[in-house]
């Protein structure tokens, strides 16, 4: 049997008719770990009792209990809290820190049945988009070794693309989960803000966050999502997704084609989203150009809110409560136990280049004198840029654009902070408006011989994931 | 123009020690960085504040309250986040002395 082409769907069949076990499709992916992981880094622990958890899930199927994810093998980025289980988020602040309960997502993908086989890589803190700020080296982009594997989710990516796991979770702050899954060729899905608990997931920006599911397939996508989603009394920001009635004659796809001229967009990604807008006339749908009058001002927004709000969320790391802790300097009055100086050491030795840049940024934005300019402004344009967003939606039932201005590009290219910002033009807008949005592969660059993945991004209203999944199933042919 | 004593006054209001070294690099960064995002300076139209009754997905914000029941047995989780904090005496994390 080849395991390599395997679905969700179609793992499910093959374990319930009992022509597949949970323990041999476990064992598969461990030896695919075995022997990939090295290359990739994908992985920053695997864990030790992954035939236990398909025993486990074995017992329920012979019994014919199985949900849809039992016994199925995910990889979950390590930001997202398993009890009893190390969860770093890829920073040496908390390298030796072990979780102390689930996170909500984990209390239902564990009611499902579902394998976790190990904690996948990520920028420190989700704080990038190529996981070269890991504290344990950089994901490898499986279709081209010396490139980046996107990030921050990148080990969650490679994961599902190199078939060391069936799908994953990620998170998406500000394109974490569909750039990655752009730069490797499978599924990202960004849900409706608030319609997954973001209760045990390490905050970053908490007006931004979501967990998002990274897949092969738009069906695997959905049964993940649908798993994880709902209201939790534990993140008063969660909502009750309402069942809608999908309108049938959604139809139309709304491009704001004045983007698409803007600086820095690749000729190979320009030319693969005029032949991704051609497929989908072909299927059917038709294609406005629309405007978007401030939607190129979200870049600046997001690196104002997000460093904002990180500044807040970084505060917890003080070497007191959990996490690493650095004596203070010896020589001073107060001799190491200088609490001040416990502080400053501690988060100066324990974050990395990135998240301290991130958190003098927020500082300064938040401070007197600057407030008004930078944080209150970026929270009226953002407040313009909803607005013209909803204004857009009484037009169409969907906004596309391609995922990335370019495809993955080389470890170490980008060594200007505000150069690799820039990877994230398109995707920072579905946080900065709360809205879904789903990556699709559609179609390879060819760049020194070798073939590179790219994407496209489709965004609907809040909620309306069913669209989403409706056009992504007719794109790929599903 | 940030200088190297803007971050030197911001890393010590974050309360992060940051090497000489790096103070002109992260200078130049942040400088180049706040140059992008001023740009949102230009967009017209002042629309306020969001305002608690623009409702959620409309870019209000609202507070979500709870009552303040059923607590935690107490005890019920002190071992395991006892087991990660740095220092601990008799069933307390400790602290430095400030004083």
């Amino acid at each position: 049997m080849n395991l390599s082409e395997l679905t969700i769907k179609k793992a499910r069949e093959l374990l319930d008719s009992k022509q597949l076990s949970a323990i041999d499709l476990a064992k598969y992916y461990l030896k695919n770990i075995e022997e990939k992981n090295k290359d990739l880094n994908v992985y920053l622990e695997v864990f030790s009792d992954v035939i236990k958890q398909a025993e486990d899930a074995q017992k329920i199927i012979n019994k014919g209990e199985a949900k849809e994810l039992t016994g199925i093998p995910l990889a979950i980025k390590d930001n997202i809290l398993i009890k009893g289980r190390k969860v770093s988020a890829a920073s040496k602040i908390l390298e030796n820190y072990t979780a102390t309960y689930d996170a909500t997502v984990i209390k239902k993908l564990k009611e499902e049945g579902a394998v976790f086989l190990g904690r996948t890589n990520m920028d420190e803190f989700a704080m990038g988009g190529s996981t070269e700020n890991s504290a344990f080296g950089v994901t490898k982009n499986p279709y081209d070794l010396e490139r980046v594997a996107g990030g921050s989710s990148g080990g969650s990516a490679v994961a599902v693309a190199a078939d060391i796991a069936m799908a994953s979770l990620g998170s998406d702050t500000g394109g974490s989960v569909r750039e990655p899954a752009s730069f490797c060729g499978v599924l990202g899905l960004k849900p409706t803000y608030g319609s997954v608990s973001r209760y045990g997931l390490m905050a970053m920006g908490s007006s931004l966050d979501v967990i998002g599911p990274i897949a092969k397939t738009i069906s695997d996508t959905e049964i993940i999502f649908n798993a994880i989603k709902g209201v939790d009394k534990m993140d008063s920001t969660s909502i009750e997704m309402e069942s809608r009635i999908l309108n049938p004659e959604s139809r139309t796809i709304g491009v704001p084609y004045h983007l698409m001229n803007q600086e820095g967009i690749s000729l190979d990604v320009k030319k693969n989203f005029e032949e991704s807008v051609e497929k989908l006339k072909n299927l059917g749908f038709e294609i406005i150009n629309i405007s978007l009058p401030n939607i190129d001002k979200s870049l600046a927004v997001y690196y104002i809110i997000m460093p904002a709000e990180v500044s807040s969320n970084m505060a917890r790391y003080d070497g007191v409560k959990y996490g690493l802790r650095e004596d203070g300097d010896p020589s001073t009055p107060l001799g190491a136990g200088n609490l001040l100086d416990v502080y400053k050491k501690t988060r100066g030795k324990g974050f990395g280049k990135e998240v301290r840049r991130r958190i003098i940024l927020g500082t300064y934005v938040l401070s007197t004198g600057y407030y008004d300019a930078y944080y209150g402004k970026a929270l009226q344009v953002r407040r313009i840029i909803k607005d013209e967003f909803a204004q857009a939606f009484k037009k169409v039932d969907a906004i596309l654009t391609p995922t990335t201005p370019s495809p993955a590009f080389k470890i170490g290219e980008k060594s200007d902070p505000l150069e690799m910002y820039l990877a994230d033009i398109f995707t920072v807008t579905a946080n900065i408006v709360g809205c879904p949005a789903i990556s699709l592969p559609s179609g390879f660059a060819e760049i020194d011989g070798k073939k590179l993945p790219l994407g496209i991004q489709l965004t609907v209203p809040h909620m309306d994931e069913d669209i989403l999944f409706n056009i992504g199933k007719k794109f790929l042919n599903e | 123009m940030i200088s190297k004593d803007d971050i030197k006054k911001l890393a010590d209001l974050a309360r992060i020690e940051i090497e000489d070294s790096e103070l002109e690099g992260l200078a130049k960064e942040v400088d180049s960085i706040l140059g992008y995002v001023g740009q949102i300076k230009s967009v017209v139209g002042n629309v306020g504040f969001p305002s608690p009754d623009q409702g959620e997905g409309q870019g209000g914000v609202l507070n979500v309250m709870r009552e303040d029941e059923n607590p935690n047995e107490s005890g019920a989780y002190t071992k395991e986040l006892l087991a990660e904090a740095p220092e601990t005496e008799r069933g307390f994390i400790k602290v430095k002395k400030i004083l």
